[in-house]
């Protein structure tokens, strides 16, 4: 198992990888503001992206203290509400889990797992970083606008989007399109450097299939992302078009308020499909890279190499690919041609194939494995079981029949939360958990960290389960009161209640988690290079946090995969990818 | 598997047959495309990008086109000018094709050029080249105020659907910018070259990396890139 390249050990020729230029900074600002290196735009990425990620927390607070308490805070009307909703799912789906899994963990991972010393062109990936502040801040700029934010649902769907009545319709829409716009741009900048250094910038020895999944992970998402945005793009352009300039891309003829508009002839369908081309694509792109994040914390954890590597790898690609021919099951009540139905619910169910293949492999990796309770541990395992829930859901929405009653109730809340809501925010915490010693040199707190796990993961069930059954009653979603109607028996009202506590604490429980992040990188336990003793890349760096260039004088030489756990008759129970054959026995 | 697998240090790489040799090679050491460069490559993933935005963009035209319940006016007609008291259809828009084919042609010899490194000349086909391209913004330019000075707008036109002035200004708008933008880059490399950046190491002034010659190639990839979306716009909205 452990000899890979016996005999041909020999000296080995110059890394062939590019000689980067690096730039070395002369300055503070250089160095720590305008920064072309990696890492620190890892930390600004993720920094920014958590910072709005609150704002998108405390919205859902809101949101749940109107649904759980009809009437009780009368500042929350229901213009306010669908301003919420709007800007809680767009931040939380792209600006908060797009920007921190690929801008935040790809940045930060993919140099350092491939043994780069960084990005293939750093100034354009600082650039990239820019771009996406400006982004983030043209978004928030929106609340302070006459009008507000866009209420227009995080679909955006036309005509409602830019009809007057649709609260933020004045200056929301336009600052929610033209950050989109930006957000892409700027995505674009990163996601080209992220594809060309896996491609192109790995070192020696480091090849595709013997990249940690982490990598695969980020970058099949990076690819997917490349592709759909565009959809999302050229969707945006025309709704600012048609919103600003009066052009009738996807407004029909129209009477609102008993006029007659000026719009005539649009498509509404056109601008769900752009979007849901994106859109469906999105929820892998942010699922993949917790795949693979995943599966390295898991391999990890449990001291053991990931059952099945290389059909984890074709599984990444596969869903990857099968994603871009789902997207019309977001559409079954938007009116379609049975035909199609049945097509779009052929290949979302085929997706399920690929998806059941990881979940096996994660199950068969921890199988009679030494299982350390460690908190990424603990998230990784609370994804696997959340992850199966909302895919499990997923079946029911995937089929037209089943989907049509179900649709625009709480059910799809409750299952969109735990499939890519929740699922992925575990991961997000579990990496950041375990790659926090690394970034800063020092432990996050242990105790606080568990406390952290179980009340978000038991809180996420609190809140999401009670959900499905809510959805089920028939109660639709995106609604700012449900009373008055006669099919809502008043379980539903308690058990709202009950899921607005439950997520007022779990919200509470993300402060500590805050708290934690900033304490300990003063105060934390020091961690050495390699605290979880693992096998990848990162962690055999000269330095914790690495420095400038990341490798020091010569680039590392990669002998083997990245799963080398508990190999027999080896020394330790891992083998770093970097750590030359052992002689074989005579 | 993995660790089993022949290793590529020093070593021979094993020629796999079908599939598994494709996959082999293409996930060998370091590199999936051998002798690709950094810049090269991001280029190339850049305009698979940039296909899929022309892709909606035009997918988008012909949605709107078969939703709309207006007829939709002739493109023949609409781009048909005067010219010495003959009608001439879709003259200007066949003369404008041909400055941005030939455009293509004086790029290609620019790289060929680069790469005997005989800088003055390639700098000037490279200014050619952006010459050609500005000829056809401007053309595009004569092409948008004749349209408005008959009517035409994003919201309305005299002869049919509203989508059909909305599809035309948004579509060749952004291929137009795309022209424009490659025009500057042009000049911008073109100044490098004949200046002998590429010969004597100098650094990017936000960069601070050494450019190559390859970058000439790689101006051309884009400048190709954006002629041959040409060809697909003029087919699908000129001609249809």
């Amino acid at each position: 198992m452990v000899d890979v390249t016996h005999g041909a050990a020999g000296p080995l020729s110059a890394a062939e990888v590019e000689d980067v230029e690096l730039y070395h900074p002369k300055s503070w600002i250089t160095k720590y503001v305008f920064s072309q290196d990696a890492k620190i735009i890892a930390i600004q990425y993720s920094t920014v992206a958590l910072s709005i990620g609150l704002v998108a927390l405390v919205l859902s607070w809101l949101m749940r203290l109107q649904l759980g308490f009809p009437g009780t805070f009368s500042f929350i009307d229901p213009e306010r509400y669908y301003q919420f909703i709007t800007m809680h799912g767009m931040i939380m789906v792209i600006y908060l889990l797009t920007a921190l899994f690929l801008g935040g963990f790809g940045n930060y991972l993919i140099p350092l797992m491939l043994g780069a010393r960084d990005m293939v062109f750093p100034y354009v990936n600082m650039l990239s970083f820019w771009i996406y502040l400006l982004a983030v801040l043209v978004l928030v700029a929106g609340f302070f606008l006459p009008g507000g934010p866009t209420g227009a649902g995080w679909t955006l769907y036309p005509p409602q989007s830019i009809l007057a009545n649709t609260p933020g319709q004045q200056r929301g829409i336009v600052v929610m399109l033209v950050s989109l716009i930006l957000f892409i741009i700027g995505f674009t900048m990163g996601g080209l450097n992220y594809v060309v250094t896996v491609l192109q910038g790995r070192t020696r020895g480091m090849t595709l299939m013997r990249m940690p999944l982490t990598v695969w992970g980020i970058f099949t998402a990076t690819v997917m992302a490349l592709l759909a945005f565009p959809a999302l793009f050229v969707g945006a352009v025309m709704m600012l078009l048609d919103r600003l300039i009066g052009t009738s891309f996807f407004m029909p003829a129209i009477v609102a308020m008993g006029e007659q508009l000026a719009y005539k002839g649009g498509s509404p369908i056109l601008f769900q499909h752009l979007f849901w081309f994106f859109g469906h694509p999105e929820v892998y792109i942010v699922a993949l890279p917790a795949f693979g994040i995943v599966s390295d914390l898991i391999s990890t954890h449990a001291r053991k190499n990931i059952f099945g590597y290389r059909m984890m790898v074709w599984a990444l690609v596969a869903i990857g690919a099968l994603s871009f021919v789902v997207w019309a099951h977001h559409m079954y009540v938007s009116g379609m041609h049975p035909a199609f139905g049945f097509f779009f619910a052929t290949t979302t169910l085929i997706i399920a194939i690929p998806t059941a293949i990881k979940v096996y492999n994660w199950v068969l990796t921890l199988w009679r494995g030494d299982i350390h309770f460690t908190v990424p541990m603990l998230f990784a395992l609370g994804f696997i079981v959340t992850f199966v829930n909302g895919g499990l859901t997923g079946l029911f929405l995937g089929n037209v029949v089943v989907d049509v009653p179900l649709s625009d109730t709480m059910f799809v809340v409750a299952h969109f939360h735990m499939v890519m809501g929740v699922a992925p925010i575990l991961v997000v915490f579990g990496a950041i958990y375990h790659w926090y010693p690394k970034v800063t040199g020092r432990m996050l707190d242990d105790t606080l960290g568990k406390l952290h796990f179980w009340v978000t993961f038991l809180g996420a069930y609190l809140i999401f389960f009670p959900m499905h059954y809510i959805g089920l009653m028939g109660v639709p979603r995106r609604y700012h009161e449900i009373g008055g109607m006669a099919f809502v028996p008043s379980s539903v009202v308690t058990l709202n209640e009950f899921i607005t506590i439950v997520a007022l604490v779990v919200g509470a429980a993300q402060l500590a988690f805050l708290f934690n992040l900033v304490w300990s990188v003063r105060h934390g336990r020091p961690a050495g290079g390699n605290p979880w003793r693992a096998t990848t890349l990162e962690w055999q760096t000269p330095q914790t946090p690495p420095a400038h260039g990341n490798w020091g004088k010569t680039l590392p030489v990669v002998y083997r995969w990245a799963y080398d756990y508990s190999v027999p008759g080896a020394a330790e129970d891992f083998l770093p990818q970097n750590q030359p054959p052992l002689p074989r026995a005579a | 598997m993995n660790e089993a697998a022949p290793s590529t240090l020093n070593a021979k790489v094993g020629h796999a047959p079908g599939w598994r040799g494709i996959v082999a090679d293409w996930s060998s050491d370091q590199r999936a495309f051998k002798n690709v460069s950094w810049g090269k490559a991001m280029m190339w993933i850049f305009l698979l990008s940039d296909t899929f935005i022309f892709g909606s963009f035009l997918i988008s035209y012909m949605t709107v086109r078969m939703s709309t319940t207006v007829p939709w006016p002739n493109p023949s007609e609409v781009f048909a000018l005067e010219i010495a008291g003959h009608h001439l259809p879709l003259i200007l828009i066949a003369i404008m094709t041909f400055v941005l084919i030939s455009s293509s042609g004086t790029m290609a010899m620019a790289v060929n050029f680069g790469y005997r490194r005989e800088r003055r000349t390639t700098a000037v086909l490279m200014l050619v080249t952006a010459l050609l391209g500005a000829t056809f913004v401007g053309m595009q330019a004569f092409e948008w105020s004749k349209l408005i000075g008959e009517g035409v707008r994003p919201w309305g036109n005299p002869w049919g659907a509203e989508q059909f002035g909305s599809s035309f200004f948004m579509i060749t708008g952004f291929h137009g910018t795309h022209v424009t933008i490659g025009v500057i880059v042009l000049i911008i490399i073109a100044r490098k070259v004949w200046r002998g950046d590429f010969d004597d190491g100098r650094r990017g002034f936000f960069t601070s990396r050494k450019g190559r010659y390859e970058i000439v190639e790689i101006t051309g990839l884009y400048w190709h890139f954006v002629d041959l979306v040409w060809v697909f716009i003029f087919a699908l909205f000129y001609l249809w």
